[in-house]
């Protein structure tokens, strides 16, 4: 009896006063809200990342399988068959580089961008800042990266690759501009998705398109001068090439391109960020 | 007495079709098609500007309702389906915006019909309780100090540690009630609570709203079921077509919503406006309640048969139908239900129906009812397929007792039936 009063007396802190009006043009992020329920994005990265390998023979082993199959694809493909040209790096490391970033962004975009109808339930049932859903997708693949980068590391020992100390604070400036992207595309088109069901049609051309717009099988550098800062407009192209260059020393590191790649991915994250909003209070009605 | 709920002027628009079917997406073909003549419209449409006035389809869910409720209150809201009762609770627990108004609300509003969401079938029990407490917006140290009781509360506790996916039915929605029960949040919404889970869960949840409100906590109640909005509540709030047409003490609120527009003369008929967008496969015409000659009447005598008729248009073929009548009292207990093919020999006949115009015709003997008022619902539904139809208050009507047994003392007798039972006397002793 005692512990019940104790535990209604943790609730009874001074009740916050919400209130609800229909919101006007641009809203207001409502930041706060977001980190009121912080505690729900770590639990549902966290089921997340506890549901994906359920009832599955290999488990967390899927997170190495997915990348280093299609690296030995690639490797066959592009290295043997097309020789494409890699700076002089062995393909396998080269590639594997290139899809670590890229494997998060897939994961992430795909996610994402189904997280609002996939969790409808929860939409059109309860408030909660629906923000939440989106992000959370996103950083729940953060967990495969972190297993598949183990697979780096052996194969930049195999290689005998040293790379510059510097990748310290690059490497995850790199990893965020990813993930930045990945969210930024994802909150357009997960909101989208709450009306259109073609975003679920159109995501594995997305992908498709996207890679071959980003050096992952190939290098940039094969891309001719004049047409780099076109090609930079692909945020993800700065990702990969920030990878190379922090983890293989290729490249010529942070250049023009670069911020090009970070100014369009600010510019799709705080657009998505608006429109996001500002669709939201119709989701629960049009889902 | 502070305020907890302070409501002005909301208001919530639909689109109709967008809002209620949910299998019908806006194509965006739809969209590219109107592109070709006019390219600003798709960028209209996504950011959800496309112009209202070019579009008729609009329909108020809920118009200009204003009201106040005082911390510690219980107020009961009653209506017809689709008088706006849902939608004001949406607006409340802020699931859905409104379209005009502004509503204060002082504290965290927690609803029991949250039940379960957010539950994952892979997780275990005790996976599942933190990861729905959170989603109904426990913090995590709230959590882990309410853990045990929620788990005693759910009587799982042997299987906390087992995925959802292996519990019964029943574990399940007792792991999620148990969670939603121990939300405590300031204010409190119960949508028809009875409309789902069995009569031990009901009485789980109305004893946990009672609980809730004699803490001094704010509950907001919808009901059908006018006993238990008499039981629980003091104050109640009439809502009809979007509209708050009343609000006073229970027992008025109750009583004037009972007498406004459930009873026309005995027969009760639907017009496309009543009919919502859903009742694709069928559309209900009229429910008449005759008497022995065949007359629509609004009073029966209780020593006559009468007839209850629902007259119904199929729009496709039905495999299972059966259509229901539910006669209740009009505290809202049931006193029987009974279906058109309850007789093995209809029930084979008519396994299919094919579209067309029906009426399925009841006849109730004589001296059943008491003397009173009694409401009739109906329901079409196939078993454990598809409810096609269904109204629970459709007419009411009123029973004279005149020449019933027991007649002769002019007492009122207590309980909703008065059977002619067959007394025996006999003298077995001197």
């Amino acid at each position: 009896m005692r512990k019940k009063n104790l535990m209604t007396e943790l609730t009874k802190h001074e009740p916050t006063t919400v209130y609800i009006k229909p919101s006007k043009g641009l809203s207001s992020l409502n930041l706060r809200d977001l980190w009121v329920y912080r505690e729900l994005i770590f639990f549902m990265v966290w089921r997340d990342i506890k549901v994906k390998y359920k009832q599955t023979l290999l488990g967390m082993a899927w997170a190495v399988i997915q990348p280093v199959m299609t690296m030995l694809v690639f490797t066959f493909l592009f290295d043997r068959v097309a020789k494409l040209p890699t700076d002089n790096i062995p393909y396998p490391i080269f590639s594997f580089t290139a899809l670590l970033p890229w494997g998060l962004f897939v994961t992430a975009l795909n996610q994402g961008s189904r997280s609002l109808v996939a969790h409808n339930n929860m939409v059109t049932k309860i408030y909660f800042p629906r923000l939440i859903l989106p992000m959370s997708s996103v950083f729940a693949g953060l967990v495969d990266f972190a297993i598949a980068f183990v697979i780096l590391i052996v194969l930049m020992i195999y290689y005998r690759f040293v790379p510059a100390w510097s990748l310290i604070w690059t490497l995850p400036l790199f990893l965020l501009l990813a993930i930045v992207t990945a969210l930024g595309v994802a909150l357009w088109l997960s909101a989208i998705n709450v009306q259109y069901r073609d975003v679920n049609q159109a995501l594995p051309f997305l992908t498709q398109f996207w890679l071959f717009a980003t050096p992952v099988a190939y290098s940039a550098s094969v891309i001719s001068a004049k047409w780099q800062i076109l090609y930079s407009l692909n945020p993800m192209a700065g990702v990969v090439n920030g990878f190379r260059w922090a983890l293989l020393g290729t490249g010529n590191g942070p250049d023009i391109t670069l911020w090009v790649s970070v100014g369009i991915s600010i510019l799709i994250f705080i657009s998505g960020l608006f429109y996001f909003r500002s669709m939201e209070k119709t989701f629960a009605d049009t889902i | 007495m502070t305020t907890a709920i302070s409501v002005k002027n909301i208001g919530k628009q639909y689109k109709i079709g967008a809002a209620e079917t949910k299998f019908r997406y806006n194509m965006l073909r739809d969209v590219i098609v109107d592109t070709v003549t006019a390219p600003v419209r798709i960028a209209k449409a996504l950011v959800g500007k496309s112009d209202r006035r070019m579009n008729q389809n609009y329909v108020w869910a809920l118009k200009d309702v204003s009201f106040d409720l005082e911390e510690g209150k219980v107020l009961g809201i009653v209506g017809r389906n689709g008088a706006g009762k849902s939608t004001l609770l949406k607006i409340l627990s802020r699931v859905t915006e409104p379209t005009t108004g502004t509503v204060t609300v002082r504290g965290r509003v927690g609803s029991l019909l949250e039940v379960g969401t957010g539950f994952h079938p892979e997780l275990s029990g005790r996976e599942n309780i933190y990861m729905n407490g959170a989603i109904l917006g426990m913090k995590r140290a709230e959590i882990d100090s309410k853990f045990d009781e929620i788990v005693d509360f759910s009587e799982v506790s042997q299987f906390i540690d087992t995925p959802v996916k292996r519990y019964s039915s029943g574990m399940y929605l007792r792991l999620a009630f148990a969670v939603a029960a121990h939300l405590e949040p300031e204010i409190l919404v119960v949508d028809e609570v009875l409309a789902v889970g069995d009569a031990e869960f009901q009485k789980k949840c109305l004893g946990k709203m009672n609980d809730v409100a004699q803490q001094g906590r704010t509950v907001l109640f919808v009901s059908h079921n006018m006993s238990a909005i008499l039981r629980l509540t003091q104050e109640a709030i009439v809502l009809n077509k979007g509209q708050m047409i009343m609000r006073g003490n229970t027992q008025e609120a109750v009583d004037y919503y009972l007498s406004s527009g459930q009873s026309q003369a005995g027969e009760k008929i639907w017009t496309a406006e009543d009919v919502s967008q859903t009742n694709a496969e069928l559309t209900p015409t009229s429910l008449k309640v005759k008497d022995r000659s065949g007359k629509v009447v609004d009073t029966i005598r209780s020593t006559e048969p009468v007839t209850l008729e629902f007259e119904y248009q199929l729009n496709s073929s039905i495999t299972g139908l059966r259509v229901g009548l539910y006669i209740s009292t009009m505290r809202g207990e049931y006193i029987f239900t009974s279906f058109d093919t309850d007789d093995a020999n209809l029930y084979e006949k008519f396994d299919t129906r094919s579209a067309g115009r029906y009426v399925s015709r009841a006849e109730i003997p004589a001296d059943i009812f008491n003397e009173g008022r009694y409401m009739v619902g109906v329901n079409a539904s196939s078993f454990g397929v598809k409810r096609y139809f269904m109204d629970e208050n459709a007419l009411a009507f009123n029973v004279d007792i005149s020449g019933a047994p027991g007649t002769q003392w002019g007492e009122p007798r207590v309980g909703p039936i008065r059977p002619r039972l067959n007394w025996k006397i006999e003298k077995i002793d001197n």
